[in-house]
């Protein structure tokens, strides 16, 4: 393997020859194709079972039953049961994610700015860790136990209060009981991730703000919000692109008695439900672009922020 | 000031509630299966059904393949990248990241269209090739976990000393991965090991849609049949869940310090 030792010594020398290389790409340049060999196994697992699946079902989206070219499985999106069943899946994961985030917030400055005994910080964050990845058919489980017919919760209160939340309206096969549950991971997720911006506030700006004359109140209003509010847009656009996602806690949960988007394109995957392959890719193109953007708002914002909490 | 404090009592109270009363309800809910009397039937039942142990079993196998495909795919992706092709970084940063962007059902969606009895790779046609596929798409969602437990175990040892080294001694490639870098970082490794073994055991989607015997899709079928063995296994994978988080907690202790702890 002397060629390794070779790509090694003109590593350390890689300004000059890139410099000296201006044919080849600047991304390119400096690399040798012996050390793609490393990388290769990588980039080939991410083609073939990452991009190129998500493509070949953007580009199915635009195909006919007879293969040739197709605008009309967009159009086909506009069917009243399509458009409800992702106005459904946008209101309960917006709603999850504002809520996830706003009491996610709360909880965060509660624990590293609220004066509390250190050991809760730490429990809360371990915990919020483990309850991040708490999802799926357990947490389902979790909130039937809790709030549905038979559940603990429901059963007190109607026992001890005589309050009866199910004659009340409430219902855990719901667009309440499903945020609700969507909370349980929501809240933490943001936790994790709000809690090194609230570590980046520093002391200094604190005590600076109050040497001044300023209130706790005129300080987060005026510097502490200004400073965590494009943290906080991002990662709600996060949160919303998360629950966008999820399917497992719902279709456990409620089974097909609500039909967000995420179930109806199980379904179609399942039993081809809508009766039109090409649909189903244009479902799927439906979701991709949401996350998507959801995403790279996510993305776009967390760089722009990162410039005050160094 | 006094104010802020019983506040953050308060919000605490209030979070600590709502995340412990859902946990106190389904551990009370799977000890009910008897009239008037707590036992552990639930548990005996679900322990103790066939179906459990093969679908748990089954999940443990393709965790643990995944976890081994997933590290011959990363680490030496994340060795030369560091070492000899940092230009590669923002894209293959950009590829784990897409695994975040691209929700499970549509890759499996995606798989279920591209590797179908038709094309040129029929993956879905066979037993053993419907494994292979959902042993891959477990990898694809393990990858950004993956990735970054070996980058950061990477960042936290000389790899260009070490590399420098163990080429002086005469060693290849193959054998500084496997003997010099691999050991150094299997605290890290282990950790993003533990993360995915934690995401794979309860996955739901893929493996049902791949129609295999997943315990995923085993729990979603016991919640559809029982009312009060569902709650056990909630507490179960509840505390698989804990188990995993704990060890992952535990061999941070254990990892070298040279480095920063940020990112």
């Amino acid at each position: 393997m002397s060629s390794n030792t070779d790509t090694l010594v003109s590593n350390s020398a890689a300004p000059a020859s890139a410099g000296a290389a201006p044919s080849r790409p600047r991304f390119l340049s400096g690399v040798r194709w012996g050390d793609y060999l490393g990388v290769a196994p990588f980039l080939i697992f991410a083609a073939l079972f990452l991009i190129v699946p998500t493509l070949y079902l953007v580009v199915g989206a635009f195909v006919a039953k007879d293969g040739s070219f197709t605008l009309q499985n967009i159009v086909d999106l506009g069917t009243p049961q399509i458009v409800s069943s992702f106005w459904i899946s946008i209101r309960i994961s917006a709603a999850s994610a504002v809520l996830g985030s706003v009491f996610g917030l709360l909880i965060a400055l509660a624990i590293i700015r609220g004066k509390l005994p250190p050991a809760i910080r730490s429990t809360v964050m371990t915990f919020s860790g483990v309850a991040s990845n708490f999802a799926g058919i357990p947490l389902a489980f979790a909130f039937l136990s809790t709030l549905g017919r038979l559940g603990l919760v429901t059963v007190i209160l109607k026992t001890v209060f005589g309050f009866d939340m199910y004659r009340a309206g409430f219902n855990i096969l719901s667009f309440w009981g499903l945020t609700l549950t969507y909370c349980y991971f929501q809240i933490p997720l943001m936790i994790l991730i709000i809690a090194p911006a609230i570590d980046g506030l520093k002391k200094e700006w604190n005590e600076a703000a109050a040497t001044l004359g300023a209130s706790p109140w005129q300080f987060w209003r005026y510097i502490g919000m200004p400073i965590l509010w494009p943290n906080l847009l991002g990662t709600i656009s996060l949160l919303f692109a998360n629950a966008f996602g999820a399917i497992a806690t719902a279709y456990a949960l409620t089974g097909s008695s609500l039909n967000i988007v995420p179930i109806v394109l199980y379904a179609q995957i399942r039993g081809d439900v809508l009766n039109n392959p090409g649909l189903g890719a244009a479902l799927a193109l439906g979701m991709i672009v949401i996350t998507a953007v959801t995403n790279v708002i996510y993305l776009v914002i967390r760089t722009r922020a990162e410039r005050w909490l160094k | 000031m006094k104010h802020a404090k019983l506040w953050s009592w308060i919000i605490f109270g209030l979070g600590a509630a709502y995340f412990l009363v859902p946990l106190l309800a389904t551990v009370q809910f799977s000890l009910s299966i008897r009239r008037d009397t707590l036992s552990l039937d639930a548990y005996t039942n679900v322990l103790q059904a066939p179906a459990f142990q093969n679908t748990f079993g089954y999940s443990l196998i393709v965790g643990v393949a995944t976890i081994i495909v997933g590290l011959l795919i990363v680490v030496p992706a994340a060795y030369f990248v560091r070492l000899r092709a940092p230009q590669l970084r923002p894209i293959i940063e950009f590829v784990t990241l897409l695994p975040l962007i691209i929700p499970p059902i549509i890759l499996v969606f995606g798989y279920i269209r591209m590797y179908n009895s038709s094309s040129p790779l029929p993956l879905t046609n066979s037993v053993v090739g419907t494994n292979i596929l959902l042993t891959l798409a477990y990898v694809a969602l393990a990858l950004p976990y993956m990735y970054r437990a070996v980058d950061t175990g990477l960042r936290t040892i000389d790899v260009q000393t070490l590399t420098e080294a163990a080429n002086i001694l005469g060693a290849n490639t193959f054998t500084i991965l496997m003997r010099v870098i691999f050991p150094n970082i299997i605290v890290a490794v282990l950790s993003g090991a533990f993360l995915t073994l934690a995401i794979v055991i309860g996955e739901f989607t893929i493996a049902s849609l791949l129609n295999r015997p997943a315990f995923g899709v085993y729990m979603q079928n016991v919640g559809a049949n029982r009312a009060y063995e569902p709650a056990a296994l909630a507490v179960i994978s509840f505390v698989i869940t804990w188990g995993a988080m704990g060890m992952i907690q535990l061999l941070a202790r254990f990892a070298p310090r040279t480095a920063a702890r940020t990112d």
